[in-house]
């Protein structure tokens, strides 16, 4: 007799329905999994069974075949134990099939018959919806994850007999575990604890407001990787949608607890020894890389000039495009990457900074070169971080986030209010030609950017970014049309080389 | 256009120096003095060498080869038989028998001419300096002669593209062959400015003893020759000592005394270098040998802000960094708005390491 039993894979961050079919006829005892499956699937057949043996069933002596359709995708990961086993177990006539017909099933075995948790149950809950099932039958442990997406009902076992039980009728599904007597939350890193550097938080809070790419050049301990630590704090907070999409990657990856919506931006700083495909994503079976899972929050790049190039080049398509396409074999992935990128690095390379420089033009216009490129291009604003004097260090403490804050999220607000027809949030998305529609720069200030260009020798896309920041300006001090003041704050942020070493 | 003001003889001179300069750079390592053998006269250049195929050579030339080749070069070629070669070169005991100018060759020997030479491995303070004196100078409508090397030069002829004073570079290779080749943009620039000068004849590679030659044409070019950054044994020493012998003044910038890089200038000052501090002083050196006034440019900006007025006179007193001016009692905002605008002004710059520096004039 042949038994089918949902389920679903992942793919990428999304998840995509499979359909686990078992056929148990007679012949030599045997057991063979096709479909297209891995390594952790393929070893599933010792898990079921020893995990249906162990739970008090029969597993049947007889040729078992089971098939993983659709054929051509790729299937990864133990989550599929739970439905081979249901599968195995409606075959052989110990449940009924009528008791799988609407419930989509997922989920580790142990040998002893016990349920464990998976990675994705957001994802895969979001693809039971999609494909309009009612029921989603998953490990305890995910059930709240699952839980987040309305109109399914999530059944949360801790066993191979407990979903026996509750997919038979004989048993109610045991409520969701008790949410973990919630750990506080480390507390957000807060600006106030930044001492000295009070003349950067406006420029910072332009980057926040306008989501800006960052990059802060300075000395080595001045504040560059302390400041960048701080900044998801004067982020506004993740919105419904984006706090799912966060969760969604996280448990895709592994990093989520399964307890609910993550409620922080993401802050991830990789080191710089990271590799392409450990930036964007890839590996065989293609994972999100640093960049996905920075998304919606902030990527921290530091030693920028450490990194291979190889690495930084990769970084291009998900700036310009706020995704990548990964190509591994038979498969396309595609993965969302729309981060904040913050980058820091020293002025020069021995890293003394200032007087005990030692560095000559070659070593720094090396340094210089390792710099620039791509990735540059695509940073509007430059922060120059230097060494605070004694007397601010010792008396200046910088505003609580809380309070940049406020000014950055009224500051999206009119952002959005703006660009919210062009489907973009924040004016770091503007494309030059949206730009030109609604960036309504005063006459002065027009004037006063050609001006620049002219004697500055500001090229068109320096023109366009700084215009592109002016505009933030303005939104933060709640003006609709950018004044030449905004233009001058602006230009005073922009990234150019140093004039010097390009002519030299 | 371009002239031909170039005799035979010393058209075949030059071809001599080139088909002997292999032999040149030879004597050179073992001699270490060039400009000895290049006062020598052709024959005695020819028995000194005792090549038969070079005395060939120099029996077979052509003239209208040679002519050919500058033409095709678009270069102008003047020799010292003319009344149109430089007057200051004649100085030299050694003159060179054909410059070979691309560019603007009217302005090549000028009165008011300032050499501004140094260190090609030049720190980011020597650059900078050779950039503002190069600036100012040029603003000045003083012409800025140099090298069009690596490092000081190629960062003063970058200066002097910002002023009106016409620049020069001399080369050690062929006058129609941007060296080194990294400079192209300058080099163009600077043809179109000013004139790029050549003793050597058109398409001729670099030799050794070549960059010393050429050092000599600088030197006898300029009226101050200024050095920016030179270790003990840096070749702008040997132009320093040319510019000395033809008695030019020689002046230098001060470096810091535990670097490696400023040894050679601090003992230029030890050895009664003029010391320059700011381009004035070189203007009053030149001032005071030609008997004209130079005046830089008037600052701009009369009409600024008087808030932003106050941020450029705390850069320029030493507030530098956007903390410092923070801690100075300026609003950080104000600070980051006037930054902008002194920088679109020309009046500020970014230094290095997050600092801000007043645009010296």
């Amino acid at each position: 007799m042949i038994a089918r039993v949902t389920t679903f894979a992942i793919d990428g961050v999304e998840s995509r329905r499979v359909w686990v079919e078992a056929d148990i006829r007679q012949g030599l005892p045997a057991f063979t999994i096709v479909g297209l499956a891995d390594k952790a699937i393929r070893e599933a057949r010792e898990r079921v069974r020893s995990a249906i043996t162990n739970s008090g069933h029969v597993f049947p002596g007889l040729r078992i075949t089971v098939n993983l359709a659709p054929a051509y995708l790729r299937k990864i990961g133990p989550g599929f134990d739970l439905p081979l086993a249901v599968a195995i177990l409606v075959a052989s006539d110990q449940l009924e099939p009528t008791a799988v017909e609407d419930c989509a099933i997922v989920g580790e075995l142990s040998l002893s018959g016990d349920v464990r948790a998976i990675r994705g149950a957001l994802a895969i809950a979001e693809g039971v919806r999609r494909h309009q099932l009612p029921r989603l039958l998953l490990p305890r442990a995910r059930a709240p994850e699952a839980a987040l997406v309305p109109g399914v009902t999530v059944l949360g076992i801790e066993s191979l007999q407990g979903a026996v039980d509750v997919l038979a009728g004989r048993a109610e599904p045991p409520p969701p575990p008790p949410p973990d007597p919630e750990p506080e939350p480390d507390p957000m890193l807060d600006l106030v604890d930044v001492r000295g550097q009070n003349a950067l938080i406006p420029a910072l809070e332009v980057a926040a407001a306008g989501g800006h790419n960052v990059y802060m050049h300075g000395p080595p301990g001045t504040g560059k990787t302390m400041l960048a630590r701080r900044l998801p704090s004067i982020l506004p907070p993740l919105t419904p949608a984006e706090a799912l999409d966060v969760t969604r990657i996280q448990s895709v990856a592994g990093l989520h607890d399964g307890a609910g919506l993550v409620a922080r931006r993401p802050f991830r700083a990789p080191h710089h020894t990271i590799s392409a495909s450990g930036l964007v994503g890839g590996g065989a079976h293609p994972l999100p890389g640093e960049a996905t899972l920075a998304h919606h929050g902030v990527l921290f790049l530091d030693e920028l000039s450490e990194f291979v190039r190889s690495s930084l080049e990769a970084l291009r398509q998900p700036l310009e495009d706020g995704h990548v396409t990964i190509v591994r074999g038979q498969q396309v992935v595609a993965f969302p990457t729309r981060f904040m990128l913050v980058a820091a690095s020293n002025p020069c390379p021995c890293g003394m900074g200032e007087e005990a420089c030692r560095c000559t033009a070659a070593d720094l216009a090396r340094h210089q070169r390792r710099l620039s490129g791509p990735l540059l291009d695509r940073i509007d604003v430059l922060i120059p971080v230097a060494r605070p004097p004694a007397a601010a260090l010792r008396e200046e403490c910088a505003p609580p986030s809380a309070e940049v804050r406020a000014r950055v999220i009224e500051a999206r607000e009119r952002q959005a209010r703006r660009l919210s027809a062009f489907g973009l949030a924040c004016n770091a998305q503007m494309s030059p030609r949206v730009m030109r529609e609604v960036a309504q720069p005063a006459p002065s200030a027009l004037r006063l950017l050609y001006e620049l260009h002219d004697r500055h020798r500001l090229s068109a896309r320096g023109h366009t970014r700084v215009l592109r920041v002016a505009r933030t300006v303005a939104d933060l001090e709640g003006s609709d049309r950018i004044g030449p003041d905004h233009v001058h704050i602006a230009a005073g942020l922009r990234l150019e080389q140093p004039a010097l070493t390009a002519a030299v | 256009m371009t002239y031909d003001l170039a005799c035979d003889d010393c058209l075949r001179r030059t071809d001599l120096i080139a088909a002997l300069a292999g032999w040149l750079d030879v004597e050179w390592r073992q001699r270490q003095a060039p400009s000895r053998v290049l006062a020598l006269r052709d024959e005695e250049l020819l028995d000194a060498c005792g090549m038969a195929e070079v005395r060939e050579r120099y029996a077979r030339f052509t003239p209208a080869q040679a002519r050919e080749a500058i033409h095709r070069a678009e270069l102008n070629a003047i020799c010292r038989c003319t009344d149109a070669y430089p007057g200051p070169l004649r100085e030299l005991h050694d003159p060179p028998a054909v410059l070979h100018v691309a560019g603007r060759a009217t302005i090549v020997g000028l009165d008011d001419a300032v050499a501004v030479v140094g260190a090609r491995r030049a720190t980011q303070y020597g650059l900078t300096v050779a950039h503002d004196l190069g600036r100012g100078l040029a603003c000045a409508r003083v012409s800025v002669v140099s090298g069009l090397a690596l490092g000081v030069d190629s960062a003063a002829h970058a200066g002097a593209l910002a002023g009106t004073g016409p620049p020069v570079a001399v080369l050690a290779g062929g006058a129609d062959r941007p060296y080194p080749a990294s400079k192209r943009a300058l080099y163009d620039h600077v043809c179109v400015r000013g004139a790029v000068v050549s003793e050597m004849p058109p398409g001729f590679g670099v030799h050794r003893w070549a960059f010393v030659a050429r050092n000599r044409i600088i030197a006898a070019l300029s009226r101050v020759t200024v050095v920016v950054e030179a270790t003990e044994r840096s070749g702008s020493l040997t132009t320093a000592d040319l510019a000395a012998e033809l008695g030019r003044t020689v002046a230098a910038v001060p470096g810091r005394v535990t670097c490696s890089t400023a040894t050679g200038v601090n003992g230029l000052l030890r050895d009664g270098a003029v010391l320059v501090r700011h381009v004035r002083d070189v203007l009053d050196e030149l001032a005071d040998l030609t008997g004209s006034s130079y005046e830089t440019r008037p600052p701009g900006g009369e009409d600024l802000d008087p808030a932003v007025r106050h941020v450029l006179e705390a850069v320029g007193d030493g507030h530098s960094t956007l903390p410092m001016l923070v801690a100075a009692g300026f609003d950080a905002r104000t600070v980051l708005a006037a930054l902008g605008e002194l920088e679109g002004r020309g009046l500020v710059r970014r230094g290095f390491g997050g600092r801000y520096e007043r645009v010296p004039v």
